[in-house]
């Protein structure tokens, strides 16, 4: 079984994190995972960096442009990767965008996955129907799980459409925006998580944009699986250096 | 076969919709309705009464008799410089003011280069009334500062780029950014045939009109709607596409796309995006663009601002892949030398942009019969500090 649904099946809340490979230092890839999963986090999204980041709100779009002055490319990140399972756990997933992909070719880039032990795949702009139609023998074939992103403004039906292609978790984007850590939720995320939470999907919910701290954290998994925390740990890094993770990570907790 | 867009948003392999699952309602929305809106007898009555009393349409197909002497063929200038802004971006942006009424949206938000699309959009918004925001990158508002100052005299707000390289393709992905996070109340006036299915095929269809008029001026002059050859430049794509428009499935015309070689197709700095570009995904469209081998989108480099975009419209994009058009790249240096030619023999300044469309007649030869219809996109007010910096005038 895929580790990112095993995972699903545990009765915890979710704590998964995003960070940019090869940020802030080229080489702190791997310690990264690592400590992550030492400081007890659930399931990591590792950040393959690309030139113009649309979903991305401004600390992402400074790690990406870094990590790319770094020298990191798809080829690095997997090598970077190559022995990441003789010492980590948890489900690894690579986010991205669909360029970079496309040119390192859709199957080779799945199959390197599986070789270094990758489980899924977030590509914002990579849409339903086209995964649908082109790509997804490909990526069952690797083994790998491609999760999809809906949002406030998403419609029941699509909604359901992409429960339908989904086979892990769906990715619950808290508000119409870019990421970036907002003040906090207010009534209008209250009564959207309470509708997905009613629709009663097959694939539980992750939610991620625009969670911070434990507060937002304890909000969003009151009706989701779990919680996805990015920007705001882009920034910690960026102060604090991959040494500080922990202390990050027990914040949240 | 034919070089209009599918059913599904595609022109052959190139174009579709890769974007975010958060921009999806918006352009939905729009694909829904550009084409039931545009077919709308009001929308049509508005959209050419503003075309002919606010723009100034129809634009004249001129007989270039001393250019046509000099090159032994018959050429014709199709004056889209004088259109109201000076050039045919005006169409665009007229048009989609309209739909962005129709379809209930009071706030606008643009990208722009070299500020022609911008000074446009900020154009329409201060005829309608309606907030405008225009998205720059801020290499660009420090080299443009004349149109900066246009779109502010017009009321709009100028921000900054500040990401990635900061020029026309950062300012993109900003106002992309923009629209996800203002998903209800805002339309995204997009200034070329770029970016996700339906913008490629709505923006060609607000500037069909160039070809429309074509038709029927060349008709009148020539006794054919056919000229043997049109010729445009092409950044985005979008005055070619209107220029191509209406005779894209009549392969008795020939198509010639003029792309910027920037020092040369080879030097490091160019534009030209076909010859340099592979496939791939930009501004959520599938089409040609430049890029490393790991797929990060590379910066052109052109002296006409409005030219070095790193992609192309995906119907260009098809026109090239199937040899439906001749592609032809023109330096810095030869474009700006055309230019300076069309002034002393015809007495028009043209646009940088346009000038590497002239400086096709240096590099191919037509027969003395050929009619030779070439879109002058634009005019060369807003090109003056160049032009007095490369001939030191
Ligand atoms: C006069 C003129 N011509 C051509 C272009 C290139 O755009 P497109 O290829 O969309 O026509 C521009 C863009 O700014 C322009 O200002």
């Amino acid at each position: 079984m895929n580790r990112i649904n095993k995972k699903l099946q545990e009765e915890k809340k979710l704590l998964s994190i995003y960070f940019t490979a090869g940020y802030p230092n080229i080489d702190d890839t791997v310690s990264t995972i690592k400590n992550l999963e030492e400081s007890g986090v659930d399931m990591i999204e590792i950040g393959l960096p690309f030139s113009d980041p649309l979903a991305d709100g401004p600390t992402i779009q400074a790690s990406s442009t870094k990590a790319l002055q770094n020298g990191m490319t798809s080829e690095l990140l997997f090598e970077q990767l190559k022995d990441i399972r003789s010492s980590v756990s948890i489900p690894l997933i690579i986010m991205g965008y669909f360029n970079p992909m496309l040119q390192f070719g859709v199957e080779a880039f799945c199959k390197k996955c599986q070789e270094v032990g990758i489980d899924g795949l977030i590509i914002p702009d990579l849409p339903v129907d086209v995964y649908n139609d082109d790509y997804r023998a490909i990526f069952e074939k690797h083994g790998l799980i491609n999760v999809f992103l809906i949002t406030p403004q998403t419609s029941d039906e699509r909604i359901n459409y992409i429960d339908s292609v989904s086979n892990g978790f769906i990715y619950m984007v808290s508000s119409a925006s870019t990421t970036g850590a907002k003040a906090g939720f207010g009534d209008a995320q209250t009564s959207y998580f309470e509708r997905i939470a009613n629709m009663k999907l097959k694939n539980p919910q992750i939610v991620g944009f625009g969670i911070s701290n434990n507060d937002t954290f304890t909000q969003a998994t009151k009706y989701a699986k779990g919680a996805i925390i990015g920007s705001a740990f882009v920034k910690h890094v960026t102060e604090h250096g991959v040494n500080s993770i922990h202390k990050f990570v027990d914040s949240i907790l | 076969m034919s070089y209009n867009i599918s059913e599904k948003g595609y022109y052959g392999e190139f174009g579709g919709a890769y974007i975010p699952e958060m921009l999806y309602p918006n352009v939905e929305e729009l694909r829904q309705n550009y084409l039931k809106i545009m077919a709308e007898p009001s929308f049509q009555e508005e959209f050419h009464a503003l075309l002919k009393d606010y723009v100034g349409r129809p634009t004249p197909l001129y007989f270039a008799k001393r250019l046509s002497e000099k090159y032994n063929t018959k050429i014709y200038l199709k004056r889209e410089d004088l259109n109201h802004t000076g050039a045919h971006k005006i169409n665009n942006t007229i048009g989609q003011i309209l739909m962005a009424k129709r379809l209930g949206k009071n706030r606008i938000i643009a990208e722009t280069g070299a500020g022609q699309h911008g000074v446009a959009t900020a154009t329409v918004c201060a005829l309608m009334g309606i907030e405008c925001i225009v998205y720059m990158g801020e290499i660009d508002i420090a080299r443009q500062a004349p149109n900066v100052a246009r779109m502010k005299m017009l009321g709009a707000t100028v921000i900054p780029a500040l990401s990635g390289s900061r020029t026309l393709k950062d300012a993109t992905n900003e106002a992309i950014r923009d629209w996800i996070n203002n998903p209800v109340d805002t339309h995204y006036i997009i200034g070329s045939v770029v970016g996700p299915h339906p913008y490629p095929d709505m923006v060609a269809k607000f500037q069909a009109v160039v070809s429309e008029e074509i038709k029927s001026q060349l008709l009148e002059k020539e006794g054919t709607e056919n000229p043997d050859y049109l010729i445009a430049c092409v950044g985005g794509g979008s005055n070619a596409a209107g220029t191509y428009y209406h005779y894209l499935d009549n392969e008795d015309v020939n198509i010639i796309a003029v792309e910027a070689a920037g020092l040369g197709v080879d030097s490091g700095e160019s534009a030209a995006t076909s010859v340099l570009g592979k496939e791939g995904i930009i501004h959520g469209s599938k089409t040609l663009l430049m890029q490393t081998n790991d797929g990060q989108i590379t910066e052109p480099y052109s002296i006409s601002a409005g030219l070095d975009y790193p992609g192309v419209g995906p119907m260009h994009a098809n026109l090239y892949k199937t040899g439906r058009a001749e592609f032809i790249a023109i330096t810095d240096k030869d474009a700006m030398t055309s230019g300076l030619e069309l002034c002393k023999l015809e007495g028009i300044i043209p646009a940088i942009e346009s000038s590497h469309a002239l400086a096709v007649f240096e590099h191919k030869t037509f027969q003395p019969d050929d009619i030779v219809v070439l879109n002058l996109s634009g005019r060369g007010d807003k090109d003056l500090q160049n032009y007095i910096d490369y001939f030191k005038l």
